[in-house]
């Protein structure tokens, strides 16, 4: 008997159909637990399912490439996601073209504030300087921040990670220090926490409203561009000071 | 959906050519966006098959975002080392670029609203 359920395990981790399956499922299932948690911010689902998914890897020995050959399926789908963004912004055009100076101020106070205490906060920590590099651009989206990390001499595959922790993180906090703030208005909050933690950020303000959604897509659309401009200047403003 | 989907294909893949020709320094999806929405605004409407691809691809976005978290894993040793100045660095920087982004933008409205008054 077990002969044969090797053989049916090596034929699986051969073939990408294990690797999308899982994700699918682990998704699923934390979804499932957020929804039943009333959508708490705290029950993040992208956390839920990474946890699940890290210790099943774990569990079985399973190499991270042999995941991700099936995964990668999943991971495609954010270019067609990213361009699909343009509806949603269309959509609120009229709105944003009212607001012009209140949305290009609050970009480049939220692009800078997150670059500068980015670096700021790891640096007084005692951060290795290739992670540091790896960290500044983590408040972008992936396929960005991984392309300005290899630029300034991070670690692609771990600013990916970092890119992970900040979206989950943007998206579990918004809610507390919104509220705190006292900003109520759908379109500030969405366009806040699209900057800070583009599109885990985005997917958790489309969960609130359309328009919440529509702003925080194109904080993370804008705030992509503005990093990989404002990232080498930054960079060299800290090594002078 | 099959036209729709084809179509933010076709978009991504003109925005993957232009930053390659041009050595853009953006990724492609970003400039197909970008396309897009100019394609939009020209047509003057959402087509709603489009709307609805649009819209079911992105109510589930967070997903698209899994196998690149799993990818943790990979970091384990490095991060044993540094997980906590990581996480502290973050969860402190994310806060504060929501706040001063919500802030900033919150001031330039009411600002602007305050000028719209006195021109009345």
């Amino acid at each position: 008997m077990s002969p044969r359920i090797a053989d049916i395990w090596v034929y699986l981790a051969a073939t990408p159909l294990l690797g999308l399956t899982i994700t699918l499922l682990a998704y699923l299932g934390a979804y499932r637990i957020y929804e039943r948690s009333g959508f708490t911010p705290l029950l993040n689902p992208v956390a839920l399912a990474i946890i699940a998914l890290v210790a099943a890897l774990s569990a079985t020995g399973t190499a991270y490439q042999t995941y991700f050959d099936g995964a990668q399926f999943v991971h495609f789908l954010l270019g067609p996601a990213t361009v699909a963004l343009a509806v949603p912004l269309y959509a609120q055009l009229r709105r944003m073209r009212q607001l012009l100076v209140p949305l290009a101020g609050a970009l480049a106070a939220g692009s800078v504030t997150a670059i500068a205490s980015a670096i700021g906060i790891a640096w007084l920590l005692g951060v290795s300087e290739s992670s540091l590099l790896s960290l500044a651009p983590k408040s972008v989206t992936a396929p960005i921040a991984m392309g300005i990390a290899e630029k300034i001499g991070g670690v692609p595959s771990l600013t990916a990670v970092l890119v992970v922790a900040t979206g989950v993180s943007g998206a579990v906090m918004a809610k507390y220090v919104l509220d705190a703030l006292g900003i109520r208005d759908h379109g500030v909050r969405g366009f806040a926490v699209g900057i800070a933690s583009h599109g885990i950020g985005t997917a958790r303000a489309f969960q609130v409203s359309e328009q919440a959604g529509a702003f925080a897509g194109l904080g993370m659309g804008l705030n992509g561009v503005l990093t990989a401009i404002l990232m080498p200047l930054m960079l060299a403003l800290w090594r002078w000071l | 959906m099959l036209g729709a989907l084809a179509t933010l294909l076709v978009y991504q893949l003109i925005g993957e050519v232009l930053v390659l020709a041009l050595a853009l320094p953006l990724p492609g999806p970003v400039v197909g966006m970008l396309l897009l929405f100019v394609s939009l605004w020209a047509k003057g409407a959402i087509p709603e098959k489009l709307r609805d691809t649009a819209n079911g691809l992105l109510q589930h976005l967070s997903l698209l975002f899994v196998p690149a978290g799993v990818g943790v894993m990979v970091h384990f040793a490095r991060l044993s080392g540094e997980w906590l100045p990581l996480v502290v660095a973050v969860l402190a920087s994310t806060a504060l670029a929501i706040a001063a982004a919500a802030l900033t933008m919150r001031l330039l409205m009411r600002q602007g609203a305050s000028r719209e008054g006195e021109a009345r």
